[in-house]
């Protein structure tokens, strides 16, 4: 967090999503999972034991038929920027695991710091941290398909969504060796946003004005999930749907009519 | 056959009695080991903790133990800070069961925690930020208070004392108590203070959040408040608790008046500030956050606001008013019914602090994530009762605890 001040010119990564676009496949998840060796059991019914880096909910307007209406929504980690890098999970953690980096506005995990704690997980009001509570067990010949870029994490340590930083890593040694500071936009995207068939996700930095997500934030349209929390988080939403806005955030009573006029 | 090692001039039960209820107590202590070493060696998946409850019953179990041990400390700030002479008949018990209770949180925590071998990252890597990390830093520290402060009882054991070296450490160790004891209410005052602070400073979970005093949300001096009211409390029942099983009478009742009555105007003012605080969360806080008091208590099949009913009403107006009065405090069966109240009332407020902010969903499309603890989980928090229970048998048995023993027993 000290560092906040020495870099003038930073880089914002962050998500645009299109609710309207996203057709709930999942898609996104299979890629989230094979790219950052994300472990998984035979059994996975108890979703409160899965881990989901990106997971995907199933919205309602709770209208009966045929007024019903439904939403997907992909939720990855919204690496919170909260006031001045106090996001809900950094200021929290004692061990200095996880930290705001100001160079890209992403939340790291250093997961061989982690000693599984939890206070993070218990701070984040999106479930998007998930708990270790089994050593991973690969099915036979999976270990020679692991992403060789991205650390497997072993029992007893908190892991989420790092927006694919090990592709940001690869793509900044790539510029550095070619003498440029700089990257360009498609040099790093994230693995969910290349699988998403409908392309609902857009990735960049949102900072940039030539990067997509730069205009897309600014639509009417686009919203954060719980942004009265003040969490600031760097993945927004666009939906033309009103109900889905309005299910982002926690809303009063007259808050709810003074909106609808 | 042990009688060498018992103080003189008191009566103990025969070593069989004792060996046959330390052997039952024992089986118990067993099993919580045996789940210990469970989770140790699985994993926490041996509980039913989950990714959207990450602090469960352990963690209550954490902050209850040291609400409760909170009597060693303000015990130890009341008789040699603000210099209560009467309090030394009863300050060797509350440092034995504060001695109980933060070995009993630490070991929890030992238990806790993903990968117990890593947990010296917490000092190694310390975030200054941190609540988490006060608490550890304070915990560990007040440990060590309380075992410089538990030593010299252990040195008073007749045959120790005849040794010279210890004899004369003991000795030494008493004159300079009062150093350790404000060091104790020192950092007493920041770790019970942090634990607060742990649910008070999540923004991003309105049911814990409060605002506050710079770094401080008003849940950080609530907490130290109600330890230092309540703790007390538990100091008070564990002595009538002992007093009933060994058939005597331990501590002098003025004693114990003196203690209920400071205990019982800790209790008064502390209600009357946490009622404020809910008020002010409750119509500034969580509204501006998108919640209605209710939404908290409702939809649910558990979190009712029977449970605020009972926190703030039975756990704490009811007994702070049966112990402020001198009618209240000399009645036997009113005093049993306020420190048993207090310490409900003070236990349910570090449920709530815990498992119903985990309880609480946030984003508006998800529901209410129930939470049963596995055997385990029990098994490993009745464990520190059972050794706590020990440890108190032993200490009784074998060293001068309660100095009116005598005299009230000729």
């Amino acid at each position: 967090m000290k560092e906040e001040h020495k870099h003038k010119k930073t880089r914002r990564y962050g998500m645009v999503i299109d609710l309207d676009k996203c057709t709930g496949c999942g898609a996104c998840m299979v890629a989230c999972m094979a790219e950052n060796n994300v472990p998984f059991r035979e059994d996975e019914t108890d979703k409160l034991l899965s881990l989901t880096w990106l997971r995907i909910y199933r919205l309602t307007n709770g209208k009966p038929f045929p007024e019903t209406d439904i939403c997907y929504l992909p939720r990855p980690c919204m690496h919170c920027e909260g006031h001045h890098g106090h996001s809900p999970c950094v200021s929290v953690c004692p061990a200095t695991v996880t930290d705001y980096d100001w160079e890209t506005g992403i939340v790291s995990q250093i997961y061989t710091r982690c000693f599984g704690c939890r206070y993070c997980m218990a701070a984040c009001p999106y479930h998007a941290r998930y708990f270790n509570w089994w050593d991973p067990v690969w099915p036979e010949g999976m270990k020679q398909y692991l992403n060789p870029n991205v650390s497997v994490r072993m029992r007893g340590v908190v892991e989420k969504c790092s927006f694919c930083f090990p592709r940001y890593q690869v793509a900044s040694e790539k510029a550095h060796a070619e003498g440029r500071r700089e990257l360009e936009e498609e040099e790093y995207q994230t693995a969910c946003t290349q699988a998403c068939p409908a392309g609902a996700i857009t990735f960049g930095d949102l900072n940039n004005p030539k990067h997509a997500v730069y205009k897309l934030k600014k639509s009417p349209n686009a919203f954060r999930l719980l942004e009265k929390l003040g969490t600031n988080p760097k993945v927004y939403y666009i939906s033309s749907r009103e109900w889905v806005r309005r299910a982002g955030d926690n809303y009063l009573e007259h808050e709810f009519k003074e909106q609808k006029v | 056959m042990d009688s060498e090692l018992i103080p003189r001039g008191v009566k103990r039960c025969p070593l069989g009695q004792f060996s046959l209820w330390i052997g039952i107590v024992g089986v118990v202590l067993l099993w919580g080991v045996y789940a210990m070493f469970l989770c140790w060696f699985k994993g926490l998946n041996q509980t039913n903790m989950n990714d959207s409850y990450g602090f469960a019953l352990w963690i209550w179990a954490d902050l209850a133990v040291i609400a409760l041990g909170g009597g060693a400390f303000f015990t130890g700030f009341l008789r040699y800070i603000v210099g209560k002479d009467e309090l030394k008949n009863i300050i060797n018990y509350a440092v034995l069961i504060g001695f109980i209770c933060y070995s009993s949180a630490l070991l929890i925590l030992a238990i806790d925690v993903g990968q117990p071998l890593r947990a010296w990252h917490i000092f190694w890597h310390a975030n200054v930020h941190s609540m988490l990390t006060e608490v550890a830093f304070c915990l560990s520290c007040y440990f060590g208070v309380l075992t410089i402060e538990y030593i010299p009882l252990v040195l008073e054991n007749r045959q120790i004392d005849k040794v010279p070296f210890f004899h004369n450490l003991g000795h030494n160790m008493h004159e300079i108590m009062a150093v350790f004891a404000a060091t104790g209410a020192f950092l007493s005052f920041f770790h019970q203070g942090s634990l607060g602070g742990v649910a008070g400073v999540l923004f991003g979970r309105p049911f814990g959040y409060r605002e506050g005093v710079l770094v401080w949300p008003w849940t950080f001096f609530l907490f130290t408040w109600s330890a230092a009211a309540c703790g007390p409390c538990f100091t008070i029942l564990i002595t009538k608790i002992t007093e009933v099983i060994t058939g005597k009478k331990l501590v002098k009742d003025n004693v114990i008046d003196l203690l209920a009555k400071i205990s019982g105007w800790m209790l008064a003012t502390y209600i009357i500030a946490k009622i404020i605080d809910t008020w002010y969360w409750a119509v500034v806080t969580a509204p501006s956050m998108g919640f209605t008091l209710m939404e908290f208590y409702s939809n649910n099949p558990f979190y009712g606001i029977w449970i605020l009913f009972l926190e703030i009403v039975l756990g704490g107006i009811v007994p702070a008013g049966i112990l402020i009065t001198q009618k209240g405090r000399s009645s036997s069966f009113a005093l049993w019914t306020a420190v048993i109240l207090a310490v409900i009332g003070v236990s349910v407020n570090r449920w709530v602090m815990v498992l119903q902010v985990m309880a609480v969903p946030v984003l508006p499309f998800e529901t209410w994530p129930m939470y049963l603890p596995s055997w385990q989980e029990v098994a490993t928090t009745i464990l520190p009762v059972a050794y706590g229970i020990i440890l108190i048998m032993l200490s009784h048995r074998y060293l001068p605890i309660f100095p009116q023993e005598q005299e009230l027993n000729p």
